[in-house]
């Protein structure tokens, strides 16, 4: 007999006898490498998909160059054309357009549209030439004519030859789908018609969005990207297509690593799990060890053979959890789209493509996190002495070193000293580490803190007289806290993340249904559908509408002010200059009203203008609006939940002067009391362009935006779900095992006359004092991470803040839930404890 | 008190192991059974326990059939009339000493006071707050005949009560056990491998294929 053979049967052996304990492990480590898995291959393939979807727009030009606005002057092409260095110039205009009879979702509703020169694109563009029918290639300069990728012609439903009617701000105008974008990715909504006409029918005439540019063979890009960005100055920015990628991965980095992070949650709950078990199955077999011990088995052998038992399920459990990992991927993508209904990658269709690499990483980490739930155990097991681990009752003695309370104190320590540290790359690092050590630290407390109050607790009833199966539970509750607190951490772990998590989403959207209302006072808001212009005309024509109280203007445009940043909103609005708070959702931080010193221009930024751009109150900054960069008074901080990448209001009365542009593209409208919606919004139908108009009642963007917050949070709710079924997965492997360790004690128990349902009384008074417990320290624990949550990783990775709110009534329920589960999984591992088998077990010595 | 009335019993893979058994025991009697290993010792105690039904015949317990009862009216039986020694003790690790001889009492909703003297009588005095790791072997089959006998059984089971012991711990165990249950009253039956343990006993039966038969003083010897 080698020893490779008695390894193969003593885990055959142990495998056979308690496979449902093997099966629970395996599940656990399955689900939490599947969610992870599955979650980084839903972001990886939506962001490449998205990245390269912009990309193939861009084509392969060396670099390009953009406004801070979102249009400049096309007088900038000819200087650049001719410039030295530049073989090719390409102009783009890039704009989103409304599509008639598609308002009514506000999210998906418009059509991009790339004017380019055909001649310039073809060759640095050549993906977004249009395919022409047959002998019409001059369709590629027709003004009249727009190519829609296979996706746009999809949605729109249309084909070659069809018209297709768009907005142009307040009018509608008919356009000739004169081919397709073969080249346009899948999913990809796109149209490209000829520059010129773009600027003509869309009133953009002599602007451009960017310039693409192609350099000489020769040319040092890096020296002439810095030379003519300083000959540029400050109105442009030089960029690379490295600088597009950037800007990209900035827009969805936070969401995607936040739920790479309750992917990882996941996968923290499984290893607790994996720990558990081992604990568990290690202290059921100590005996058995101790014989081997004694029989010759070197410590080595036995700790090898522990560690190779958990490295089997570890192998086998990350394998598993590769294969639903990315079949989940694949399902979740087919169902709910890319960004898993955040709408963070709009009109993106990705492919999940498995990357070898990618699942070994993942493998890895499966594996790495199974093995080291093993070798705490193991370690233990190779330690104990025979001649003591041989006797009954060493059992909680071996656990008791698992019970370390300066460890979890330190850690609790660490964690709080993390919350203090600032983000790290502009990511909430120390946050998570904080909840992950809050949870490590409050797992590993709950020996000391279990053992305490179930002694004190048992020192309480035992001066009243209490029954049998009081005494019973108590004194093991109290007297055994390791094993207790194996299955308590558990229940902690899962109850405590699913806590935090109900905080911070209740909050969330509780702060944020408190700011829809500030933000949107007004009854009723209009918008050129086409996000076209009102001119003067127009905005005299709406005002003078009879049954409204008040009507507001607001100009909106996007700024870029950092080319690695995605671009900030400016909103020009009528400010009540006396108390602004009256106009916006402002936070403290702000000058007083009164106290802004004269002859100044006030601007009032977001909580991200804050965060990622350095801007404090009172700052100067200068800022590119009009036709020079002015300066304003930076004069207070608002809450803005709905751009994470930052925004500015300021006055339109500043904006107007400084800029001479007079119209609008949004308009706020109170209506008189007395007068209904319907009638008001009649009345802006009526007006000469009133079909081009977007009328949406506040209560209606209010719903909308809530429903989009709870889709958005739908992902999250489910990987809290599969938290809390690992969770309870590893209560019942605690209680199955514990129950199995302890079949001599129950057929003790049946001979001196303690009847089955007091066994199952006991267990499930075990099970429910024991939940008891993990839910008020759960609770604890969980409204400590939510803190986190909610005044760390939320405004260090979105650049905002909120209030706290609890869901007291929710909690309840999953408090009750979670209890009455616990218990009866307690139970209905306890069959075991009332069979036949437990009485034979007396006879047992090991 | 007990009476085996043709008692038949067969393992489940049909192996018949106490064929047409018949006994009658006396209150007060201490009886010592011994036999080959596989004979049915055990599987008699269990049956007489009720924790375990036989395949046909009568098990009565002053007057009343074990086996008649439902599992709950035996486990009153039980709790209430005996006492249970067990080879490898079964001191439930996380219950002090006192609590472990408590058990019994509680069980019956009897008071504990009792629980002090017990631990005097099998010589444990002041160690009633310990814990079963604290004990020697000896020192816990003490615990497990004073939790056998502090609700005054009327039956006693002791199955290998020595069998974990060495020989000079067995003979003060076997002594302390036979004092505390002749103390009481107690009918006892002791199932044992050891000669000398079985000594101890009023009288021995030897269990074979053919029944219970009173042991010849050469299988004694």
């Amino acid at each position: 007999m080698n020893p490779v053979s008695l390894s193969r049967w003593l885990l055959a052996g142990e495998w056979r006898a308690h496979w449902l304990q093997v099966t629970v492990a395996l599940t656990a480590i399955a689900i939490g490498v599947a969610m992870a898995f599955s979650i980084h291959l839903i972001n990886t393939a939506a962001f490449n998909e998205f990245s390269a979807a912009s990309k193939s727009l861009s084509g392969q030009s060396d670099l390009q160059v953009r406004g801070r606005k979102a249009f400049f002057d096309e007088a900038l092409y000819p200087v650049l054309a001719r410039h030295d260095g530049v073989a090719v110039a390409n102009p783009v205009l890039e704009f989103d357009v409304a599509i008639p009879g598609k308002q009514q979702n506000r999210n998906d509703h418009k059509l991009k549209i790339v004017g380019i020169d055909m001649f310039r694109a073809a060759q640095i563009s050549p993906d977004l030439l249009g395919l022409p029918a047959e002998g019409k290639t001059l369709d590629r300069l027709a003004d009249d004519a727009i190519f829609l990728s296979p996706a746009a012609m999809e949605w729109l439903q249309v084909e070659q030859g069809d018209a297709l009617q768009l907005y142009a701000g307040l009018q509608t105008i008919t356009l000739r789908v004169a081919g397709g974008l073969v080249r346009a990715r899948a999913g990809q909504r796109v149209a490209v018609m000829d520059i010129g006409a773009a600027q003509w029918h869309f009133q953009h005439l002599g602007v451009l969005s960017r310039i693409e540019l192609k350099l000489r063979d020769g040319v040092n890009h890096a020296a002439f990207k810095a030379k003519l960005a300083e000959e540029l100055g400050e109105a442009y920015w030089v960029t690379e297509i490295v600088d597009q990628e950037k800007r990209i991965a900035n827009m969805s980095r936070a969401y995607r690593i936040n739920l790479n992070m309750l992917a990882l949650v996941a996968l923290f709950t499984g290893t607790f799990l994996v720990f558990s078990t081992q604990a568990l199955s290690v202290i059921r077999r100590r005996q058995q060890f101790a014989l081997l011990r004694v029989l010759g088995f070197t410590r080595r052998q036995l700790l090898r053979q522990i560690v190779t038992e958990g490295g089997i399920l570890g192998v086998i459990g990350s394998l598993l959890g590769l294969a639903l990992g990315y079949a989940v991927a694949v399902l979740a993508i087919r169902l709910l789209g890319g960004d898993l209904g955040t709408n963070f990658f709009p009109g993106v269709k990705p492919g999940i493509h498995f990357d070898p690499w990618d699942a070994a990483l993942f493998f890895t980490v499966g594996l790495v996190v199974t093995v080291l739930g093993s070798i705490i155990p193991a370690l233990e097991a190779a330690r104990a002495k025979p001649a003591v681990a041989l006797r009954t009752g060493s059992e909680d003695t071996a656990m008791a070193k698992l019970s370390m309370p300066w460890f979890a104190l330190i850690c609790l320590l660490v964690a709080l000293i993390f919350t203090q540290l600032p983000p790290v790359f502009e990511l909430p690092i120390f946050g998570y580490l904080a909840i992950v050590l809050l949870l490590i630290g409050g797992i590993a407390l709950m020996p000391r803190l279990t053992a305490w109050f179930f002694s004190a607790l048992s020192a309480q009833w035992q001066q009243r007289r209490i029954g049998v199966v009081s005494t019973l539970a108590l004194a093991r509750l109290a007297n055994a806290p390791n094993q207790a607190a194996i299955a308590l951490g558990g229940i902690l772990a899962s109850f405590s993340l699913m806590v935090a998590m109900a905080i911070m989403v209740t909050s969330f959207r509780i702060s944020i249904d408190h700011w829809l209302g500030r933000v949107l006072p007004a009854d009723l808001y209009v918008r050129a559908a086409a996000s076209g212009d009102l001119q003067a005309d127009a905005q005299k024509a709406i005002a003078g509408l009879p049954g409204f109280g008040r009507v507001d203007f607001f100009r909106t445009q996007q700024l870029t002010l950092d080319v690695n940043r995605p671009e900030i909103t400016l909103f020009a609005r009528p400010v009540d200059q006396a108390d602004p708070r009256n106009t916006l959702p402002l936070t403290d931080d702000m000058i007083a009203p009164g106290a802004l010193p004269e002859n100044t221009m006030p601007v009032w930024v977001s909580e991200a203008m804050v965060d990622l751009y350095g801007y404090r109150v009172g700052d100067k900054v200068t800022l590119p609006v009009g036709a020079t960069p002015s300066e304003f008074l930076v004069a207070g901080v608002w809450r803005d939940y709905g751009r994470q990448f930052g925004a500015i209001q300021m006055q339109l009365a500043d904006y107007q002067a400084l800029t001479g542009d007079l119209s609008i593209n949004t308009v706020a409208m109170w209506v008189r009391p007395g007068v209904s919606l319907d009638a008001a919004t009649t009345g802006l139908r009526q007006l000469p362009f009133g079909a081009a108009l977007e009328i949406s009642r506040s209560s209606d963007m209010r719903a909308l935006s809530l429903e989009i917050f709870d889709r958005s949070f739908a992902v999250t709710y489910l990987l809290e779900l599969i938290a809390v079924v690992i969770g309870l997965l590893g209560v019942a492997a605690s209680f199955s095992a514990q129950t199995l360790a302890r079949i001599k004690e129950f057929g003790m128990l049946r001979h001196i006359g303690v009847m089955r349902r007091q066994i199952l009384a006991m267990l499930a008074a075990e099970g429910g004092l024991l939940t008891a417990l993990g839910i008020v320290l759960g609770f604890l624990l969980g409204w400590s991470i939510s803190l986190i949550l909610v005044f760390i990783v939320n405004p260090q990775s979105f650049h905002w803040t909120m209030e706290l709110h609890l869901p007291w009534n929710w909690l309840a329920m999953i408090a009750v839930i979670m209890l009455v589960t616990a218990a009866l999984t307690a139970l209905l591992a306890g069959r075991w404890a009332v069979s036949g088998e437990v009485v034979r077990a007396v006879k047992e010595d090991w | 008190m007990l009476e085996l009335i043709n008692v038949n019993k067969a393992y489940a893979g049909g192996r018949r192991v106490l064929a047409d058994l018949s006994y009658t025991l006396n209150a007060g009697e201490y009886v010592a059974i011994m036999g080959e290993s596989g004979v049915g010792k055990s599987t008699l105690l269990n049956l007489i326990a009720g924790l375990d039904t036989p395949d046909s015949g009568e098990i009565l317990i002053n007057g009343v059939a074990i086996s008649a009862l439902d599992d709950d009216a035996a486990t009153q039986l039980r709790r209430e009339q005996f006492g249970f020694v067990f080879q490898a003790f079964h001191v439930l690790p996380h219950l002090t000493l006192a609590q472990n001889i408590a058990l019994p009492l509680l069980l019956n909703g009897a008071t504990t006071e009792y629980v002090q003297q017990m631990l005097e009588q099998v010589g444990l005095q002041g160690r009633g707050d310990h814990f079963s790791r604290q004990l020697s072997g000896g020192e816990l089959q003490r615990v497990a005949i004073a939790r056998a006998l502090i609700h005054r059984p009327k039956l006693v089971l002791a199955d290998e009560p020595t069998g974990n012991l060495d020989p000079d711990t067995a003979h003060e165990i076997l002594q302390l056990m036979r004092a505390e249950i002749k103390s009481n009253g107690a009918t006892a039956i002791l199932v044992t491998h050891s000669h000398a343990a079985a000594a101890t006993a009023d009288f021995v039966l030897n269990l074979t294929k053919d029944g219970l038969r009173p042991a010849r003083s050469e299988q004694l010897a």
